[in-house]
């Protein structure tokens, strides 16, 4: 027998009496006199992110400039930004080594906890959003969702190969409970609320 | 070999002060947190419900959740292994390193490959292992095990860190600063990011519906580990199935907020198939836990999430640390878990603890902590597993109380002992009541004389 | 109404005025009590330590001696719940089923059955740190645990704030355990009694010149502790204090 029978057949020995079936889980929904768009917003800001509320008229690539004067290398994973590094589907993650800001436009958020939602198809290479210095996240606010319940529905989390719900900037307090943020991942987590450019849908 | 005193380790966490003082404020301040964010939900019991229904539902169909689980994997590209016990995990972890010709290994945090002790059978066949969670990576530097399963080196300060790092990684002797330590450790890291041909992660969950698992971090490492090199290994406990994404959602409003009392952690990462090009590999570990599903009493223990919530909320805990446990899991869960791994090893276990409940209170899968501690102790006694004088104290106890006569005679004997002995005949090494307390006062009278002289006839 | 009275074996040794204050109380709230001469323990100091054999005979002189009554009380909350919860090392027949499902803890006994609403005979004008048990809060749920999340309910405040000039006082952990746990007290002596020095300390911090609780156990490992420690702070039963206690 294998090891995969064995265990299976063992696990197949001792399962306890089987309990009902699971019914639906409810969706939590709750009313709020606040915005999607500002329990957003609070759930970020807690979390250590940065919010950017709109363009306000500027450009993206100018946003870019005046949120990281010093960044040399711009690496954008979305046509509606320039960059200065190009990346499409045969980049390797670690010629993304050297990028101080990576951008990407999230499919969506969750107002519940500030998270935004990245895929492969988001990111090109998954490994920008990690290795990459700093990460600004744009997010249509048409694309908000309540909470997990909700976000857990879409469907796309069961057609992505990876997918990532990322709430503000790689964090630790392992060192004697002080909070530090740019543990391995991104230093910075920016997102910016721009509508998804015409055309581009689900 | 003898069994794990933690009693005695306990005390000498004690009397380093400042570290206690520490644990015990950084521990209980998580508990803390922890309450905010549950008290914020108004949902938050009708969760803990739900999160247990799914796990004892899953827990009890578990063989047809595994296979759907792997037929779903298989059909998305990844491999699936199964390893009956620790030492076909690392070998199978083993194989599939060397088979690629893989040297160098960075990995997210695992209880599984601890319980494993995988490290050091892969470094003694020439593979080099690099723990990218920071505070396990403190750990493997200082050559400790994690004492928390959420905050490795929760029992360590800040000078701690500066000496193992300045020993180790060429940080500057002295300087304990948390955020130059941490930027020490990012750049000591990430070049074995870039370089290593491996990566390995745990999984916190895994999903039958899709052949997904879920890895939650705050640091982005388990993250850089599977998406950089590109063969990613996947070590998963067959207790962490459950069946659908729609309650994953239930799990992940709760994991953090009961480890952290964050409301998610920073990273939630969903892997479902290998990147094109790259290898994903799933190694399914049983390593006892078919067996405790056959175990009417602790099979509960199975829908544990890892969360470390009962560890945080014990007070026991606080003050112990959790080395003094002598193994993988510490703390409530550890108490429950470990027996069932070495039942004379872990066989005093079971009474480090004052049965308070606190435990199974925060516990976010509603396992019922501390009946199960409470019925361990009954296994112990049971297979005797309790030393001779404990035994024989209950025993002698037991007769006692069960004769009246026999109660009377000893209740007037122990009051004349401190009436009338002197002090260091009853505060010695003899009486571990007396070293840190004052023994009670005798009465004039018992309450049953009382009773005699003032409410029956005489 | 008439009730089976159960003093705790350490209560009888060590602290008989916490008896005498419950028969009393009982008393003047018109019960007839009934101490039954030849109890001694309920079983719990050996089950919990995990040998029913040990407990057995405890436990069938208890069932013995108490078999008669419609209600059972103790003031001791861990008692209670040993019996009603864990009192299997003997064989379960109906009688050892009725004194299971007839015993009850003092305080939930006062709110919940005699639903007594006044103590005119009492007064106790002390600042006072409330310590629930957790076996009173977690098990027997007198009152809200902290941990979880429910509206506040507290059966010994209720019971307490109904006597004449009480003002209560609250540590910064009002529901952490204090460390005493039966045998734990012994076995574990450091945590212990590092669990006691913090607990008390902090009802010291609290500005508490007592403390009170329904179980004199916690109350006696708590006592130990800050006479070693020198604290000013004194320690009274709940029972002691709604029979009339002034001091």
């Amino acid at each position: 027998m294998t090891s995969r029978d064995t265990i299976l057949a063992a696990v197949r020995a001792n399962q306890p009496t089987p309990t009902p079936a699971i019914p639906a889980i409810p969706l939590f929904e709750r009313l709020s006199s606040r915005s999607l768009l500002e329990d957003f917003r609070d759930a970020l800001v807690s979390m250590g992110g940065k919010f950017v509320p709109s363009l306000d008229g500027k450009s993206l690539d100018a946003l870019l400039k005046s949120l990281f004067p010093d960044a040399q290398v711009v690496c954008s994973a979305t046509p509606e930004a320039l960059g200065t590094r190009l990346i499409d589907s045969s980049t390797e993650p670690v010629e993304l080594a050297d990028v101080d800001v990576g951008v990407v436009r999230a499919a969506f958020g969750a107002a519940e906890t500030g998270s935004v939602w990245l895929s492969e198809n988001e990111l090109t290479t998954n490994a920008l959003a990690y290795l990459a210095q700093h990460l600004l996240v744009l997010l249509d606010p048409e694309q908000i969702v309540g909470n997990l319940h909700q976000a857990y529905r879409d469907p796309r989390f069961k057609t992505a190969r990876y997918a990532v719900l990322v709430t503000g900037p790689s964090a630790t307090a392992d060192i004697e409970g002080v909070l530090v943020h740019g543990a391995q991942g991104v230093r910075s987590l920016t997102v910016a609320i721009v509508p998804s450019p015409h055309g581009d849908s689900h | 070999m003898r069994p794990i005193n933690h009693a005695e380790a306990s005390s000498h966490f004690i009397e380093a002060k400042e570290h206690l003082e520490f644990h015990d404020r950084r521990l209980w301040d998580l508990r803390l947190k922890r309450d905010r964010q549950a008290h914020g939900i108004p949902e938050w019991e009708e969760l803990r419900n739900l999160a247990s229904t799914i796990k004892e539902h899953t827990l009890s169909h578990l063989a047809d959740y595994l296979e759907q689980f792997e037929t779903q994997a298989k059909t998305n590209g990844a491999h699936v292994h199964w390893a009956r016990d620790a030492s076909e995990h690392n070998e199978i972890v083993y194989g599939i390193l060397s088979a690629r010709s893989a040297k160098t290994l960075v990995k997210s945090k695992s209880m599984l490959t601890e319980e494993c002790d995988m490290r050091p059978y892969l470094e003694t066949r020439g593979i080099r292992i690099i723990e990218t969670d920071l505070g396990e990576r403190i750990q493997q530097l200082d050559d400790e095990p994690p004492s928390h399963i959420v905050v490795p080196a929760v029992h360590k300060l800040r000078d701690d860190v500066s000496e193992v790092f300045a020993r180790t990684i060429e940080a500057q002797p002295g300087n304990n600063d948390p955020h130059y330590l941490a930027e020490v450790m990012r750049r000591n890291t990430r070049p074995y990011f870039l370089n290593a041909e491996a990566g390995m992660t745990g999984a916190n969950f895994a999903i039958a519906e899709t052949g997904s698992f879920v890895v939650c971090t705050n640091e982005g490492n388990a993250d850089l580990s599977a998406n950089v090199p590109k063969l990613h290994i996947a070590c998963i406990g067959i207790e962490k199935i459950i069946p659908k994404f729609e309650h994953l959602a239930v799990f992940i409003r709760m994991l953090s907020r009961s480890a952290l009392g964050s409301p998610i952690t920073q990273y939630t990462s969903h892997f479902r198939a290998p990147r094109p090009g790259t290898e994903l590999h799933i190694v399914f570990v049983d390593n006892g836990r078919s067996q405790r599903l056959g175990m009417k009493d602790f099979w509960y223990s199975l829908k544990c999430i890892r969360c470390g919530a009962c560890m945080n909320t014990c007070p026991v805990y606080r003050r112990s640390g959790g080395l003094s446990y002598g193994a993988t899991y510490s703390g409530p869960i550890g108490i429950i878990i470990d027996p069932a791994f070495d039942i004379r090893k872990y066989s005093n276990l079971p009474y480090a603890s004052t049965l308070n409940g606190s435990c199974t209170n925060v516990c976010p899968v509603k396992i019922n902590i501390h009946e199960q501690i409470y019925k361990w102790r009954q296994i112990m006694v049971e297979r005797n597993q309790l030393p001779l004088v404990k035994k024989e104290a209950i025993r002698i106890i037991g007769k006692v109380m069960s004769e009246p006569q026999l109660y009377r005679a000893a209740i007037s004997a122990t009051g004349l002992a401190i009436e009338h002995l002197p002090r260091f005949a009853i505060y010695n090494w003899l009486n571990p009541w007396g070293k840190q307390r004052e023994v009670p006062e005798v009465p004039k009278q018992s309450f049953r004389s009382w009773y005699l002289e003032n409410r029956t006839r005489q | 109404m008439k009730v089976g009275l159960f003093i705790p074996c350490y209560v009888d040794a060590f602290f008989p005025e916490v008896g005498i204050a419950t028969l009393e109380l009982l008393e003047k709230l018109g019960i007839e009590v009934v101490y039954p001469l030849n109890q001694t323990c309920c079983g719990q100091p050996m089950a919990n330590a995990g040998s029913q054999k040990d407990a057995a005979g405890v436990e069938a002189l208890f069932v013995k001696n108490f078999c008669d009554f419609e209600f059972i009380v103790t003031p001791s909350g861990s008692c209670a719940h040993h019996v009603r919860e864990h009192l299997d090392a003997i064989p379960e027949t109906p009688e050892v089923q009725k004194v299971r499902h007839h015993t009850y803890e003092l305080v939930e006994f006062l709110h919940d059955i005699v639903k007594a609403d006044e103590f005119p005979w009492a007064e106790f004008p002390h600042k006072v740190g409330l310590h629930n048990t957790c076996t009173t809060l977690r098990k027997l749920r007198t009152a809200k645990a902290s941990e979880i999340d429910e509206p506040f309910f507290s059966k010994p405040l209720d019971t307490l704030r109904k006597v004449r000039g009480i003002q209560f006082v609250e540590p910064s952990r009002p529901d952490e355990c204090c460390g005493f746990g039966g045998t734990f007290s012994v076995f574990e002596e450091p945590v212990s009694a590092k669990m006691g020095y913090d607990k008390v300390q902090d009802h010291h911090r609290a500005g508490a010149e007592y403390i009170v609780s329904a179980d004199m156990s916690c109350l006696m490992h708590q006592k130990g502790c800050a006479e070693r420690l020198g604290l000013e702070i004194r320690f009274i039963h709940i029972a002691q204090i709604l029979n009339g206690s002034r001091a």
